[in-house]
């Protein structure tokens, strides 16, 4: 049978048996792809089904921010940080706040410390829900970003209280907050910690044992924690590779240092412990809107200084050196002393900083912003390293990517 | 979950003043000044010797700044050298900040420190896409942020906020054609400095402040 087969192929023209070898292919990821977080246009080179080499190529959403903060007076620059990360608006307008409040040399009230530590708690919930539902969804769970975002709702709703707006809050201003907390918000923001807990763990039953969810992330995108040092992570996914590392407890500012929690620390440095991060980082931010509440008594949330912060509606109308100070500063703006410093929170994403120059005029003479992702991202070529395009997926979405801030 | 230790560590310093650290800071070869400003270390640097202090300030155990946070271009279009590049660095372990700042020109290379940290390609792609500023020993030195085919470097000074192009979809043509920019009003550029603080030499008292 063999010989007769042999006898065959020897016939045959030596052109039609040629071997055929695959190499490896690029494919483009994104930039509209719902798995890519916005606009991330990765570029795979793929060997079968194995990332051989991930080129990220970002800049799609770059819409010039800190050149445009050049030529605003610093009251002005404010809502552009709420347009950078857009799902934890408030944190990044603290770092810009913190930082011209530095350079000015002002200390703003107590009350306004306790509603900016209030509040950046909330952002960070409020950013985790996201992360964590979308990152699920990246993977194939629908329920929890369902579930999710309907608890985001929520949270909006207090941050449409107290600001306005639902996302682009402008509520950090240098000097203090815009306006004080409404009457009865303190309440609601109380019940709904009292309920929030069991909404974690509701979530947790979806995920944290789910058969799927684990196969999809233990053991994927492992960084170690001198690789996450080298590469410049921050936040939780510093945390998620052992490295206990969080600005609220090493570097405290506003009222953190009175607070107390725990900060969660994972062992591996996968995409499964940067989920637990996160979802750890949640139940301790209950804790903390909690006590922020407790602590919490009625005062100024702004500074006296009508130099730097507006005077109030009702004094406008009355005193002509309140209109002065108020068409001053909302055309002029204040002035700010020469010098530079370097501001940073740790934002839901991991530190978030501001490099700010002044030269004494009413603008910044340069705003260098720290994106968080802008360096979580760009390890992506080290991490998706041969693991599966599905896997990729998955790195992707335990980074927390969102390209607002990345972009800037 | 683990608790955070991180604050015992800021708590104390350990046997070593910031004046000593600084001076260990100033001991590195190529670091021309120290000080302290606004509570933040701060160090200048030569240009040359940015990459080895680097490796320095990284490996010695009393400084050990293990992350590298942020590269950060300026642009002093008056200064004599234009470019200034700023990087902050974080020391995870012993809770400190150091700021290094590199005077550079437009023709100057500034070496890169990627090696030390591998997060620095990206930073310094930034600074060479926004600023011009040219990186040696960088093996990936392109744009980041702005378009492909993009020209100038948008965060100079001189580059007008505006910029030079805007893009749209033409329907005829099926493609995103690129055209020079058109303003339908004019860029304004209010001028705040109030006469009464900035002019310090009033109209006929030229010979009293002429020293």
């Amino acid at each position: 049978m063999n010989d007769v087969i042999g006898q065959a192929t020897a016939d045959l023209p030596a052109k039609t048996t040629q071997t055929v070898e695959i190499d490896s292919h690029s494919i483009n990821f994104g930039p509209q792809h719902p798995a890519a977080h916005g606009v991330l246009r990765l570029i795979l080179e793929m060997d079968g089904e194995v990332v051989e080499r991930a080129d990220p190529h970002i800049g799609l959403l770059h819409r010039g921010t800190e050149k445009l903060i050049e030529y605003k007076s610093y009251i002005q620059a404010v809502p552009y940080f709420d347009r950078l990360d857009y799902v934890s608006p408030m944190c990044q307008e603290h770092a810009f706040a913190l930082a011209t409040e530095k350079l000015l040399g002002v200390v703003v009230p107590e009350r306004a410390q306790w509603i900016r530590t209030l509040f950046s708690e909330i952002t960070r919930v409020l950013n985790h829900l996201l992360n964590v539902t979308t990152y699920a969804l990246d993977v194939g769970a629908i329920t929890p970003s369902l579930w999710g975002f309907e608890e985001r709702e929520t949270l909006m709703e207090f941050h449409e209280q107290a600001s306005g707006a639902r996302l682009h809050a402008n509520y950090f201003r240098p000097g203090g907050v815009a306006k004080d907390l409404p009457a009865g918000l303190e309440d609601k923001i109380a019940a709904w910690a009292e309920t929030f807990p069991k909404f974690i763990d509701d979530l947790e039953t979806l995920l944290t044992g789910n058969r799927i969810w684990k196969q999809r992330t233990v053991d994927i995108g492992i960084v170690p924690a001198e690789m996450a040092l080298a590469w410049g992570f921050t936040g939780p996914c510093l945390r998620a590779s052992g490295v206990p590392w969080d600005l609220r407890k090493s570097q405290p500012y506003e009222k953190y240092s009175e607070l107390d929690f725990r900060i969660a620390v994972g062992r591996n440095g996968d995409c499964y412990d940067r989920y637990l991060m996160r979802m750890g980082e949640m139940r301790e931010s209950v804790s903390m809107i909690k006590q922020c509440l407790a602590k919490m008594k009625p005062g100024p949330v702004k500074l006296s200084d009508n130099k730097i912060s507006p005077p109030s509606r009702a004094e406008m109308k009355r005193s002509m050196e309140a209109l002065i100070h108020h068409f001053k500063l909302y055309t002029e703006g204040f002035h700010v002393p020469a010098g530079a410093t370097y501001t940073a929170v740790e934002a839901p994403k991991g530190e978030f900083g501001v490099y700010l120059v002044a030269d004494g005029t009413n603008r910044p003479y340069r705003c260098k912003i720290r994106s968080t992702g802008f360096a979580h991202l760009q390890a992506i070529e080290v991490m998706s390293k041969r693991h599966m395009l599905a896997d990729a997926v998955a790195i992707i979405g335990s980074l927390d990517i969102v390209f607002g801030e990345i972009d800037r | 979950m683990g608790s955070c230790s991180c604050r015992k560590k800021s708590a104390a310093r350990g046997p070593f003043s910031v004046a000593e650290v600084l001076d260990v800071v100033a001991s590195f070869p190529g670091v021309t000044a120290t000080r302290v400003e606004l509570g933040e270390w701060v160090a200048h640097v030569e240009c040359a010797a940015i990459a080895d202090l680097c490796v320095a300030l990284r490996d010695h155990p009393l400084l050990a700044f293990e992350q590298l946070m942020d590269i950060a271009g300026l642009d002093w279009p008056t200064r004599e050298k234009r470019f200034e590049v700023v990087y902050n660095l974080l020391s995870v372990s012993l809770n400190q900040r150091i700021r290094l700042i590199v005077e550079t020109t437009e023709t100057e290379a500034v070496p890169s420190v990627h090696g030390v940290w591998p997060v620095a390609t990206w930073w310094e792609r930034e600074a060479y896409d926004m600023f011009g500023i040219a990186f040696s020993g960088q093996p990936d030195l392109r744009r980041i942020l702005t378009d492909y085919g993009f020209e100038g470097h948008p965060l100079r000074k001189d580059f007008p906020l505006t910029g030079y192009v805007e893009v749209r979809y033409d329907e005829e043509r099926k493609q995103v054609v690129y055209e020079p920019v058109k303003l339908a009003q004019d860029f304004r550029n209010f001028d705040f400095v109030s006469p009464w603080e900035a002019m310090t030499t009033l109209p006929g008292d030229e010979k009293a402040h002429r020293s």
